[in-house]
């Protein structure tokens, strides 16, 4: 394919879709498919056809609002309606009402807090697009970065506009994703590789599940100015198992690319050569850390080992290798595209951008957002998030996953960028955020994320191996009200050698939860260890009645 | 490839050595020891057992000295208050998982593990013990395999496949429950790779892989053919 | 070189799936997640005819593709049962309850994670997020994710794979 295909290609497309005056689009998410969205798709083609309306307007399917707890959610354009909950009885209204006053009940109110504070970059286009077909994506200016890429930049000036960008590194350590390319670049072989960490572990996060299901391309089109930037000739995207539908989107966006020529070689009749395949994980966290990854990719046991040498000298195959997350690869078109001035405008002095959040838990708004760097916790949890519901109050929100820590009321005023994170105990993760109320146990959360690294933990490493399951006994004595004090020393201790003596980033993380509630709740664990009463009412103690008056 | 040569100070000492040498490598062509229980000379470098660990000046964490490169102008330091405290955790830990009674074990008095524990000064260990119930693996006509002493430094793995070729073992799980084993988790003994040279055996640090009738006076562990064969792989390289 | 291909197992059909998988890698032994990969959703889990298969064909040791196969834990070498429920675990779903919907499991029908039914029904499995935390607590009935569970409606619909009347 050639500039003028690419072109003729999406021209060809806005005219189709000019040609009706109505596109109805029905989100196609994991959460809203869940919820039935299918059948309502087909009711709203039946309802199209019986109103005979054909021609005159389209169901299609699009990607996620980002509120998927109200799904199945539906949009009408270009009238710029939304609804939600909608049930396969409301398409006849919905088809009768194109053109005129909306349907009422549905309607959801898209000047709300929650779509208005939102800053769409990496979700752009806001699940317009139809995820399954590359049309869709070529009319909104898919893959003319990337042209303009490979035809007009040479790498260096690539590399050089992400490292001016100041864009960071979105699957946890915050680490310059420019700095990361150059070194890939400079590593002297004729063997390099791109890898896309979609492994998303951590539970409670979904962003990258809807970033691969929603927009496939927009990832393989950044993947391949990668690519085009360091030298690799052949990418790899590592999905989890448990994400079957954007497994199958991925490979349709791979098949459908390659048979446009914008995958495979001689990319836009340049010399520039580019493959890749996808690789399932089977269920094992650690994969996500990236020299883990790696042995997976090459079919092994996912056991880390010891940096450096770094994946960018000595990665797949012992080959240079990129290593980015999903929602890093999702942020390159848009640099390219809108330059890295206009990039590094948005966000904080060191944390430029936006982020896309997962909201769950004790929220009212539960779902996906994506924010500017540097916006306060309060306004994400209470403007966007909506707040707590049931009247309860707010106590605490998880960030940073396993390897994170807890943010209390006291910091609700926090800015969230990479540093900020850092500083009250926790990280920015890669953006899963579980928010608590007063009915969670902050013992029974570090208890629960002990169980979750013990059980994840791959091995090979003896503090990590060990020391997990030996703070997972101790903090089931708390939970069960059988510890004393000595134990919660030995506890701390504990945490304090894991963390600094363990091989892997899930290790050294290991410890964070119990570090930081006991920095914020440890009047929480003496309930538990001296009284005998947990506070929330949460664990069942065995001693009470002996303790109790 | 030219190999340059890099000095950096260990423990205060002026040292020297190439750049592909690892600083454990480096600090014992300057006899200053590290305690290390994973790695050994002529298998490949995991990085597992982290005794190895020593602190470098101005790098935030603990570095693996077993793998890490040396380089120039490194301040490495190999004993602190912290690293001991760290090291006789790590022993404590092994010891804690398994069943060690050293009383009624073959390789009292040569165990790798004991002998760590004594140079640590791990006197008791104060975690609790976790007793896993394992069963012992006598099906085979020459070994036996005690789980239950197996510390997973995963040396036999190892030295089954990179030396020997075999690959009899490997591990199996993850995580806490762990284990190595022959072939599809069957007896060792029914085991179709396993070419009973007994080099696993050899290279056990303890005795969870041991001779059959063999007391523990005569139990001491033969390991000639490691350097040999680390000579022998030099030349080729 | 030529290699020598492995002829499969039996003549079972479902053989070709896994062959298919591996031959599009080139038999390359990086393809081994891949292939187990394929035999599990052949027949439901490996057992040791898979693991052997699979193992002769990539030219890999028979213990490393046991240790692969028990290290990632979405492989199974037990036979599921007829209907299969997944409970998610992961912090979203644990926050909603997902807890207490395992519980009540273990009293309704005596089942706990990874075992199957003595009839061979149906086998309650648990996951780490499955990426519907929007909708937790979330789970998979045979394949189709559920969101919004509640102790009731887990078992109501646990009740009709075993028609057993709780
Ligand atoms: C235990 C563990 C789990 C991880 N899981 C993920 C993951 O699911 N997704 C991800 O992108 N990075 C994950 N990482 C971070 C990766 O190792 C790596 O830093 C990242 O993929 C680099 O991409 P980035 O620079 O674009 O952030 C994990 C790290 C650790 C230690
Ligand atoms: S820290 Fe845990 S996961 Fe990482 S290498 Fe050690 S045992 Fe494995
Ligand atoms: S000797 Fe270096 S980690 Fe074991
Ligand atoms: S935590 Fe259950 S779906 Fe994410």
């Amino acid at each position: 394919m050639l500039a003028e295909d690419l072109h003729r290609m999406a021209a060809h497309e806005r005219a189709q879709q000019l040609q009706y005056d109505h596109h109805i689009i029905v989100c196609s998410g994991t959460a809203c498919r869940s919820a039935n969205s299918e059948a309502v798709r087909q009711a709203l083609e039946q309802q199209v056809q019986e109103r005979s309306q054909i021609g005159v307007c389209t169901v299609t399917n699009g990607g996620c609002r980002g509120l998927c707890a109200a799904g199945p959610m539906v949009s009408v354009e270009p009238a710029g309606l939304l609804y939600q909950g909608v049930t396969p009885a409301d398409a006849g209204a919905i088809v009768d009402s194109l053109g005129s006053a909306p349907v009422p009940h549905i309607l959801c109110d898209t000047s709300a807090a929650f779509f208005s504070k939102q800053r769409a970059l990496v979700l752009e286009f806001a699940g317009n697009l139809d995820p399954d077909r590359i049309e869709s994506y070529l009319a909104n200016g898919g893959y003319d970065t990337l042209l303009k890429a490979v035809t007009e930049m040479t790498p260096t000036q690539i590399r050089d506009e992400i490292v001016r960008s100041g864009l960071r590194g979105r699957g946890g350590a915050g680490y310059s994703t420019g700095l990361k390319w150059n070194t890939v670049a400079k590593a002297q072989s004729a063997e390099k590789y791109v890898i896309c960490n979609g492994d998303e572990g951590d539970p409670g996060a979904f962003m990258n599940r809807s970033e691969m299901e929603d927009y496939p391309f927009r990832i393989l089109e950044g993947m391949t100015i990668a690519a085009y930037a360091v030298g690799a000739q052949q990418g790899y995207i590592y999905v989890r198992a448990e994400y079957p539908l954007a497994v199958s989107r991925l490979k349709g966006a791979i098949r459908q690319s390659e048979k446009l020529g914008l995958l495979g070689n001689g990319i836009f009749g340049t010399s520039f050569n580019f493959n890749v395949d996808i690789r399932l994980g089977a269920g094992a966290f650690v994969c996500g850390e990236e020299t883990a990854l790696i042995a997976s990719v090459e079919g092994k046991r996912g056991n880390p080992r010891p940096r450096p040498p770094y994946p960018a000298e000595h990665g797949l195959w012992g080959h240079p290798t990129l290593i980015n997350n999903v929602e890093t690869f999702a942020n390159i078109v848009p640099i390219i595209r809108n330059g890295s001035e206009w990039f590094a405008g948005i966000g904080t002095a060191k944390s430029k951008g936006t982020k896309v959040f997962a909201l769950s838990g004790r929220i009212q708004n539960t779902g996906l957002v994506e924010i500017p760097m540097g916006m306060t916790l309060r306004e994400i949890i209470y403007d966007i998030g909506g707040g707590i519901p049931g009247g309860r109050h707010f106590k605490a929100v998880q960030t940073g996953g396993p390897s994170g820590g807890c943010i209390t009321a006291q910091h609700l005023d926090l800015p969230m960028d990479y540093e900020a994170l850092m500083q009250v105990g926790t990280f920015m993760g890669s953006g899963g955020m579980i928010v608590m109320d007063d009915s969670s146990c902050m013992v029974d959360v570090a208890r629960y994320f002990m169980e979750f690294c013990m059980t994840e933990s791959c091995g090979k490493c003896i503090p990590c191996r060990v020391g997990t399951a030996q703070m997972f006994d101790l903090l089931d004595k708390i939970t069960r009200g059988e510890a004393t004090l000595d134990d919660l020393a030995l506890l701390e201790e504990l945490a304090d050698m894991v963390r600094n003596t363990s091989l892997c980033g899930l290790g050294q993380g290991a410890p964070n939860p119990v570090r930081s509630t006991l920095r914020y709740f440890r009047d929480e664990y003496l309930s538990h260890i001296v009284d005998k009463v947990c506070p929330a009412g949460v664990c069942k103690m065995q001693h009470r009645e002996e303790v109790l008056p | 490839m030219t190999n340059r040569v890099l000095t950096l100070q260990i423990n205060g000492q002026e040292v020297s050595g190439r750049e592909d040498e690892t600083i454990l490598e480096v600090a014992r062509e300057h006899d200053i020891h590290i305690p290390t229980l994973c790695q050994l000379e002529g298998l490949s470098s995991i990085g597992a057992c982290r005794l190895c660990l020593v602190e470098v000046a101005n790098v935030p964490k603990l570095l693996t000295a077993c793998i890490t490169p040396i380089q120039e102008g490194m301040e490495v330091h190999t004993e602190s208050e912290r690293l001991n405290h760290y090291r006789r955790l790590v022993i404590e830990m092994l010891f804690s998982e398994g069943n060690h009674i050293c009383s009624v074990c073959v390789s009292n008095g040569h165990c790798e593990l004991q002998n760590m524990a004594q140079l640590l000064g791990v006197d008791h260990v104060h975690l609790p013990y976790r007793n896993p119930q394992r069963r012992v693996d006598a099906s085979h006509d020459r070994f036996i395999f005690d789980p239950n002493r197996c510390i997973l430094c995963t040396r036999c793995v190892r030295v089954c496949d990179e030396v020997e070729g075999a690959h009899t073992w490997d591990l199996k799980a993850r995580g806490i429950q762990s284990q190595v084993m022959t072939d599809l988790n069957q007896p060792w003994g029914d085991s179709t790779s396993c070419t009973s040279c007994g080099k696993c055996v050899h290279l056990c640090p303890t005795g969870a892989l041991f001779e059959k009738g063999k007391s523990v006076a005569e139990m001491s562990k033969r390991r000639e053919f490691l350097p040999y064969l680390t000579i022998m792989r030099g030349k080729h390289r | 070189m030529q290699k020598l291909l492995v002829p499969a197992p039996s003549d079972d059909k479902r053989w070709r799936m896994v062959t298919a998988t591996m031959r599009r890698h080139g038999y390359r032994r990086d393809a081994l997640i891949e292939a187990l990969h394929s035999a599990q959703e052949a027949f439901g889990y490996l057992d040791s005819q898979s693991l052997q298969y699979v193992a002769r064909s990539l030219n890999l040791p028979l213990s490393q593709v046991y240790g692969v196969a028990t290290f990632y834990s979405f492989f199974t070498l037990k036979p599921p049962g007829e209907h299969t429920c997944v409970i998610c675990l992961g912090t979203a779903c644990y926050i909603k309850g997902a807890g207490e919907i395992i519980a009540s499991i273990q009293d309704h029908f005596d089942l706990k994670p990874g075992q199957t039914t003595p009839d061979d029904r149906a086998s309650l499995l648990t996951a780490r997020c499955l990426g519907t935390c929007g909708l937790a607590p979330s789970g998979v009935f045979d394949g189709e994710v559920v969101g919004n569970l509640t102790p009731e409606n887990v078992a109501e619909r646990l009740e009709e794979w075993l028609d057993h009347a709780g």
